[in-house]
């Protein structure tokens, strides 16, 4: 049992947080034939915008309402009108996701108004979807803008009456944790079991790196409108992170679904535990190939552990892939000896280790002196520097390396590639003993002996 | 925010900027930023001008008075280099939340303030407005000035949120900012007749290193860099320079002309890409300085330089002549002078089939119409789609832009090269010049093209042989085999 504190600094130093209308936006990077738009300066895109370009190293759709100071004291409706008709004439995507920022929050814009106004004094607007979200920068982080922006799409977006059931058909609700690799490997499992996973949102589909035929400034991919609309149809509510937990609740009830919450899907048993509940579910048995990846899994445990073991690793993450990464590292003999997050959750006192703090790096830096581990998003880079010891990057943004999208951390080939990550980076870093290691104490026999490592 | 508006006014009206001069008094009183399109709109606010102008000052801490997205979503993204302290590259910021929206945050401010002098003491704490704190009124001028009192060090307030305009109208408020509080606060314990100032130059992959050593031999001392690879120091005794150099024309223009004005330090406009304008550049500087009362025999030791600098770097490029010459540039970018890039690509007998100019003043235009012909195509504003359309019709070779359009091109299976802030490589002075050539050179020549433009062996073959596609990969090859 974990103590979860608030740092008490008046200023942030080297921050771990984002905030949440990018998180919200990339949600919305999910979905096909998209626009995401944030409603405040145009600032507040850029910086999204670049990030998320630096991380996924694609084109990103992100849109602005380009508030200037004027037009957020007298209110954001012309801007939220021109936004929307310009986006509208220019690509006629099937969605514009909108997400608030701090400042049109400030304000307090009347947006979804906004909204109804425009599409009375524009019909044509029939067939687009518009979803606005409340994400304050000033509130929460990241993954909060994410989950609250998945609950709203789902709001606006499935029908009711329910279309008619299919019993093969799960509603897929990914935090925003998951990469697109571990989006992939979650539905190739549930895929052989027989199942038809629709994931809400899909950035495999969109931002798994691939070459279009054709330029779009919307989505390039992603799960499509009328898949959401269907998703009555759906027998079960799957959701990945305890982030999800608001928007699986409200679904399954909404459609009148059973709804199954994994809180992670990294480890023996995390895994163990997806396999037994679909097999369950869909009456099958688990495939051969899962039964040979978990003893690839087992073996790697075996190998890992003399490194992994007493290995003490300090972790910078939001809260679900701080809970998912941590816990599997406790079952492999680390000790967690610093753990940060962004934003609070319920998961956090229930992780293996004394203290949570929803602080920054520079909290972290001061706690993981003596750490044989750092695992935390780019930003870790200059730390890990200072401190001397390997570092994992995990999570977003990863802006120093390529492939971030592929990474590969679910199931139990993604639990095995990251026994291995880990244990690299550490025989990467191993100790060379010297002469002088061993050297015994002045007085050596009035003292008891001790680990010197 | 009265004081904010009038400073704004004050460099809407700025006589030094060569797009003001053509405008009436109403025209000018709008401001030089276009009104942004809500829905069509890129590139960033006023505090993203103000941080990329200043972060540069390597010993300074960089404290971002807002909410998280400001700081939190951006910091430690660009490329500037320091040969001294990394305080630039930690981010600081207020990170406030809603009591502090509600009840004001002047209160957090100043404690962080506190925090950053007690843990980092750095010479000089730079605070940074963003919007919301610009909304809900807090005072940063006079948070900043108690600080200042009771810190005694400088606390220098940078007005500029977001929402008061472009990137580049930040560039200019950071630069009001240092000119009100920085500049002419300290005095050097040496000058010299060979001291200069470089304006506008923020030693991006190290770019001001590549010039450094020329104007070293030369016994130029940078007496500051505005703000590349600067300590606060230098920047406060700047007012003591001889002459000064203004690097990015747009960016920095109110600082150069106001320190003429006030220092009596006379300015050139000049660009360090390209091996004629550095050359051009080297020989302002001496000009300048002969003229403020260096030695004559300065000149005939610069052109001593250049000279052999010049015959080096041609040298260099020469193998890379052939294969690059008649190659097609499309040339996207704001960051650096499109006429100076323009320049330093023909030098080496490439080809611009275009240039945008959304960001390049009358002046600039005129020079690339001097440069490229009558026929030149300029675009004000080239959209993604049509950027993808010219590439993917091959009617250039590569597009040069920054980074937020690179996947325009690849996504086009067409080369691309970074020139903008991002870029990895430096491509400054001679040494740089060289650099972006065999850069060049390795983009178009790199056996991917020929490869990733082949249809995979179950996709229907509809292409014949003079498409453009394959045509292009032929072409290609012939540039692997040269």
């Amino acid at each position: 049992m974990a103590t979860v504190r608030h740092s008490k600094k008046a200023c942030a130093v080297n921050p771990l947080k984002m905030s949440q209308p990018i998180g919200g936006a990339l949600a919305f990077m999910g979905l096909a034939d998209t626009m995401p738009i944030l409603h405040g300066s145009q600032g507040c895109t850029a910086f999204g915008m670049v990030l998320f370009v630096r991380h996924f190293k694609e084109s990103i759709p992100l849109q602005t309402t380009a508030m200037s100071e004027v037009a957020t004291v007298l209110g954001g409706f012309d801007n939220v009108e021109q936004a929307v008709m310009n986006i509208y004439s220019k690509s006629r995507p099937a969605i514009i996701g909108m997400c608030s920022t701090g400042l049109t929050e400030t304000k307090g814009d009347d947006v979804e108004g906004y909204l109804r106004l425009t599409r009375q004094r524009h019909p044509e607007l029939e067939d687009t979807a518009l979803i606005y979200v409340s994400t304050p920068d000033f509130k929460g982080a990241f993954q909060d803008g994410w989950a609250a922006t998945v609950l709203r799409i789902l709001q606006v977006l499935v029908e009711k009456p329910a279309a008619p059931r299919e019993p093969a058909r799960v509603a897929v609700l990914p935090g925003g944790h998951l990469t697109v690799a571990d989006i992939e490997e979650l539905r190739e499992i549930l895929e052989s079991f027989g199942l038809e996973p629709v994931f809400v949102p899909d950035l495999s589909g969109s931002l798994d790196g691939h070459v279009p035929e054709d330029f779009s400034p919307t989505t390039i991919g992603g799960t499509r409108r009328e898949a959401i609309a269907a998703l009555g149809s759906a027998s079960l509510v799957l959701a990945v992170g305890e982030q999800m937990r608001t928007a699986a609740e409200w679904l399954g009830q909404h459609i009148d679904a059973p709804v199954q919450i994994f809180d992670r899907l990294l480890g023996l048993g995390a895994t163990d535990r997806l396999m037994a509940f679909l097999a369950d579910h869909s009456g099958r048995p688990v495939p051969t190939k899962y039964r040979r990846q978990r003893s690839q899994l087992v073996d790697a445990m075996l190998d890992g552990h003399f490194y992994t073991g007493g290995c003490k690793v300090a972790i910078g993450a939001e809260p679900d892939l701080l809970h998912g990464v941590g816990r599997f590292l406790a079952e492999l003999g680390c000790e967690l000896a610093a753990a940060v997050t962004t934003t609070d959750s319920p998961l956090l006192e229930h992780l293996p280790v004394e203290e949570v703090l929803i602080g920054d790096l520079e909290d972290l830096e001061a706690r993981a002196a003596g750490c044989d581990l750092l695992i935390t998003h780019a930003h870790g880079r200059q730390m890990a520097e200072r401190l001397e010891i390997p570092f994992l990057r995990m999570g977003l943004p990863i802006f120093d390396r390529l492939g971030a999208a592929h990474r590969l951390a679910l199931g139990y080939r993604g639990s095995r590639d990251f026994i291995f990550e880990v244990a690299n980076a550490l025989i990467a870093h191993g100790h060379e003993p010297h002469p002088d290691e061993w050297r015994l104490p002045a007085q050596a026999s009035a003292q008891p002996l001790q680990h010197t490592g | 925010m009265s004081t904010l508006s009038s400073t704004v006014q004050n460099v809407f009206n700025e006589p030094g900027c060569g797009k003001n001069q053509g405008k009436s008094d109403k025209e000018r009183k709008k401001g030089c930023t276009k009104q942004l399109q809500p829905g069509a709109a890129a590139g960033g606010c006023a505090f993203d001008g103000a941080k990329i102008a200043l972060q540069p000052i390597t010993d300074v801490a960089h404290l971002v008075h807002g909410p998280i997205a400001c700081e939190g979503n951006s910091w430690d993204n660009r490329g500037a280099k320091s040969s001294g302290s990394l305080l630039y590259r930690t981010g600081f910021t207020t990170d406030i939340n809603e009591t502090d929206v509600v009840f004001g945050g002047e209160k957090r401010l100043y404690k962080a303030i506190r925090e950053v002098i007690d843990k980092y003491d750095p010479p000089a704490v730079f605070v940074y407005q963003t919007c919301i704190p610009a909304l809900t009124g807090d005072d940063i001028d006079a948070v900043c000035k108690a600080a200042r009192e009771k810190f005694g060090r400088p606390v220098i307030a940078i007005n500029a949120p977001g929402f008061v305009g472009s990137k580049n109208l930040g560039n200019k408020l950071a630069g009001e900012a240092l000119l009100e509080h920085v500049i002419g606060t300290e005095e050097p314990e040496v000058t010299t007749p060979y001291d200069i100032n470089i304006i506008g130059e923020y030693n991006l992959s190290g770019e001001l290193w590549q010039v450094r050593p020329l104007l070293d031999e030369l016994g130029i001392r940078i007496l500051a860099c505005i703000s590349g690879d600067a300590k606060y120091r230098e920047v406060a005794q700047s007012h003591r320079a001889r002459a000064a150099m203004m690097v990015c024309s747009k960016a920095m223009i109110n600082v150069t002309r106001k320190m003429e004005e006030r220092y009596g330090i006379p300015f050139f406009e000049g660009s360090f890409y390209g091996i004629g304008d550095m050359s051009e550049s080297l020989r302002e500087i001496a000009r300048l300085l002969i003229e403020r009362g260096a030695d004559a025999e300065l000149m005939a030791r610069t052109e001593a330089l250049i000279a052999r600098e010049e015959a080096r770097a041609w040298a260099a490029i020469a193998p890379y002549r052939a294969p690059l010459a008649g190659k097609r540039v499309l040339l996207v970018t704001g960051g650096v002078k499109s006429w100076s890039v323009v320049a330093a690509l023909q030098e080496i007998g490439m080809e611009v089939v275009g240039t945008s100019t959304k960001k390049s003043t009358a002046e600039d235009k005129q020079r690339i119409k001097e440069i490229m012909g009558e026929e030149a195509h300029m675009f004000d504003e080239l959209s993604p789609r049509e950027m993808f359309r010219i590439l993917k019709d091959a009617q250039a070779d590569i597009m040069l832009s920054g980074g937020r359009s690179q996947f325009v091109a690849l996504k086009a299976k067409m080369p691309w090269m970074d020139v903008n802030q991002e870029k990895h490589h430096a491509y400054a002075g001679y040494v740089g010049m060289v650099e972006m050539v065999r850069q060049l050179h390795l983009a178009l020549t790199n056996p991917i093209w020929g490869q990733v433009r082949q249809l995979a062996p179950w996709e229907s073959t509809t292409l014949t042989l003079d498409s453009p596609v394959v045509a292009d990969a032929a072409s290609a090859a012939q540039v692997e085999a040269a």
